[in-house]
């Protein structure tokens, strides 16, 4: 038994609820994407049936409506990440596309050739390769973070990396690894060093709570869909002064006040980022998935997986010892329940084959961190991440499925 | 385990844990890289073709099972074949695993081309995304031949 009542919990889940083969499924793919609790599918089903229309553009009672459920899910994403102001939270297509808007819009306007842009080595390429489109575009420099030895970042340097950087762009917990990142200190270092502090929060928000004025971050991006929301929605936050003052990212209806022949001016926050008809229904569902995960409650969520994280470490260890080896940190309260293993030299492709035979659901690949990758002298991992509706039995079906993966490659 | 048997074939665990013809071969034999996108493995084929005929074949890189075992036997399958009996053979061998002709097309097999132990294989088309695991070494082999 954990913080987190689970077997209740997965009811709440249809999709975990389907056989395959006549067994259950133990999805163990939440940092890719998460599953969805029949709230949010409800809530998306009876919006469209009840409420949907447009929103912001016309007088009739019913848009009023669907406008105010919209900006009421803004509220929501609001107070989850304890943004100061509604307008400072930006609907966006997802994590990838928050990250580009910052690149692309604060970073045109404000870098120039020989800027510096601090990065990690653990960071998705949803963090590195907008940048490095600056790169080619703008010659900016990229600077990079290295790691220690147990996948955490190596900040002996950090004063000196950070020495001239315009931007610290990090990971707040890593994708492969499901290491926890300093973020308050790093977003203080950054400061102190004249540089902004973008955090890909992607990973963190679904599995702790966030709070951006604490972290004293600059800009913040994550996903619905890995928080038990629908996909089609992302959210940027950033600190109102920064948003106000630079300039739009896309143009077309919605971002703008006026428009004439000799040109336009913008909209206010936030509808100066939201150019077009925005993912209406997709913000009902992310404002259910928000309901959904307070009643929970965030530390309640992070607990559980704290207890998930130790249980799988014990039990992989004890029964694998030197055949499995665990990238990143072993100490829980720097990491999350994500973990890419090596098991006994077999490639990651056939090891998730043989698990799916169990309906054992990890993902193999290199995640979008290619240079981690590198870093950790594999093309690939298998990777096996936990949620709010994992318990210690699919820790121990994780296992038994590494045995017969044992079995047929020996 | 139920069901892998199709997949792992006994064959194909064994020329993943001994492939044979690795290496590479020095100029002026043709090399390409073959690269697979979903999970980052890469693939080196190296080539020596004279008077028509593959008279040398080097496989490097990393892989899964599927891949590795696939350019394993192909390298085994290829060596001392005139050309022509190479392309008929990566016509059958793609046709084995449901890739259509440069149309679209299903390929229908030419049963005179003998696949020996790439017969093994042929469970792979029941896993649709391991089939550009078994098919990377042979489009490489193409990307280096057409350099030769
Ligand atoms: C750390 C991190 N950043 C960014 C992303 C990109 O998210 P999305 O694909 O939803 O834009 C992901 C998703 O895989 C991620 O794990």
């Amino acid at each position: 038994m954990t913080t987190l009542d689970v077997a209740a919990i997965k009811r709440q889940f249809p999709l975990l609820q389907r056989e395959l083969n006549g067994m259950p499924l133990v999805y163990l793919d939440s940092a890719n994407t998460s599953q969805k609790p029949q709230v949010v599918i409800d809530s998306m089903s009876t919006f469209m049936e009840r409420a949907y229309s447009p929103i912001n553009r016309s007088a009739y009672q019913l848009a009023a409506e669907a406008t105010d459920a919209y900006e009421g899910a803004r509220v929501k994403v609001q107070r989850f990440v304890n943004a100061r102001r509604a307008h400072e939270i930006i609907f966006t297509k997802n994590a990838t596309e928050a990250l580009n808007l910052v690149a692309y819009a604060w970073g045109r306007a404000n870098l120039h050739e020989g800027d510096v842009v601090l990065l990690t080595h653990m960071e998705h390429h949803a963090n590195i390769v907008p940048w490095q489109m600056l790169v080619q575009e703008r010659g900016i420099v990229v600077r990079w973070v290295p790691l220690t030895a147990d996948g955490q970042l190596d900040l002996a340097t950090l004063p000196q990396l950070l020495e001239g950087a315009k931007v610290f762009g990090f990971t707040a917990m890593s994708n492969v690894m499901g290491t926890i990142t300093p973020v308050q200190q790093l977003c203080s270092a950054a400061h102190q060093a004249g540089a902004l502090a973008v955090v890909d929060a992607c990973q963190y928000v679904p599995h702790n709570v966030t709070d951006v004025q604490a972290w004293g971050a600059d800009f913040i991006a994550f996903s619905s869909h890995k928080m038990c929301g629908p996909t089609g929605i992302g959210v940027l936050w950033g600190r109102e002064e920064l948003l106000q003052a630079m300039p739009p990212f896309l143009g077309g209806g919605n971002m703008i006040a006026d428009v004439r022949l000799d040109g336009f001016t913008c909209a206010e926050l936030p509808a100066k980022f939201e150019a077009g008809t925005p993912p209406i229904t997709e913000a009902i569902g992310l404002g259910a998935a928000i309901d959904f995960l307070c009643e929970l409650g965030m530390a309640n969520v992070r607990r559980h997986e704290i207890e998930i994280a130790g249980y799988a470490l014990r039990t992989l260890n004890e029964r694998f010892g030197s055949d499995i080896r665990l990238h990143g940190p072993c100490n829980v309260e720097v990491r999350g329940a994500t973990f890419s293993l090596e098991f006994r030299g077999i490639h990651p492709h056939d090891l998730s084959q043989v698990l799916d035979q169990t309906n054992v659901c990890v993902r193999a690949g290199h995640h979008c961190a290619k240079p981690l990758m590198r870093e950790l002298g594999v093309n690939a991992t298998a990777r096996a991440s936990f949620y709010l509706y994992n318990d210690t039995h699919d820790v121990d079906m994780l296992a038994d499925a590494l045995d017969s993966a044992s079995d047929i490659f020996g | 385990m139920p069901g892998l048997e199709d997949l792992y074939r006994e064959i194909i665990l064994d020329h993943h844990r001994t492939p044979r013809n690795r290496g590479e071969l020095p100029p002026p034999a043709a090399h390409a890289v073959g690269h697979n996108p979903l999970c980052g493995d890469e693939i080196d084929v190296y080539v020596q073709v004279a008077n028509g005929v593959i008279a040398d074949v080097k496989v490097g890189g990393s892989g899964c099972s599927i891949s590795q075992s696939s350019a394993s036997m192909m390298s085994q399958a290829i060596k001392g074949k005139p050309l022509p009996d190479v392309l008929a053979l990566v016509r059958r061998f793609k046709g084995m695993m449901s890739i259509p002709d440069e149309d679209g097309n299903p390929m229908e097999p030419d049963l005179t081309v003998k696949l020996g132990d790439l017969e093994a294989l042929q469970g792979v088309v029941k896993y649709p995304v391991r089939i550009k695991c078994a098919t990377l070494s042979w489009n490489t082999l193409l990307d280096a031949l057409a350099q030769s």
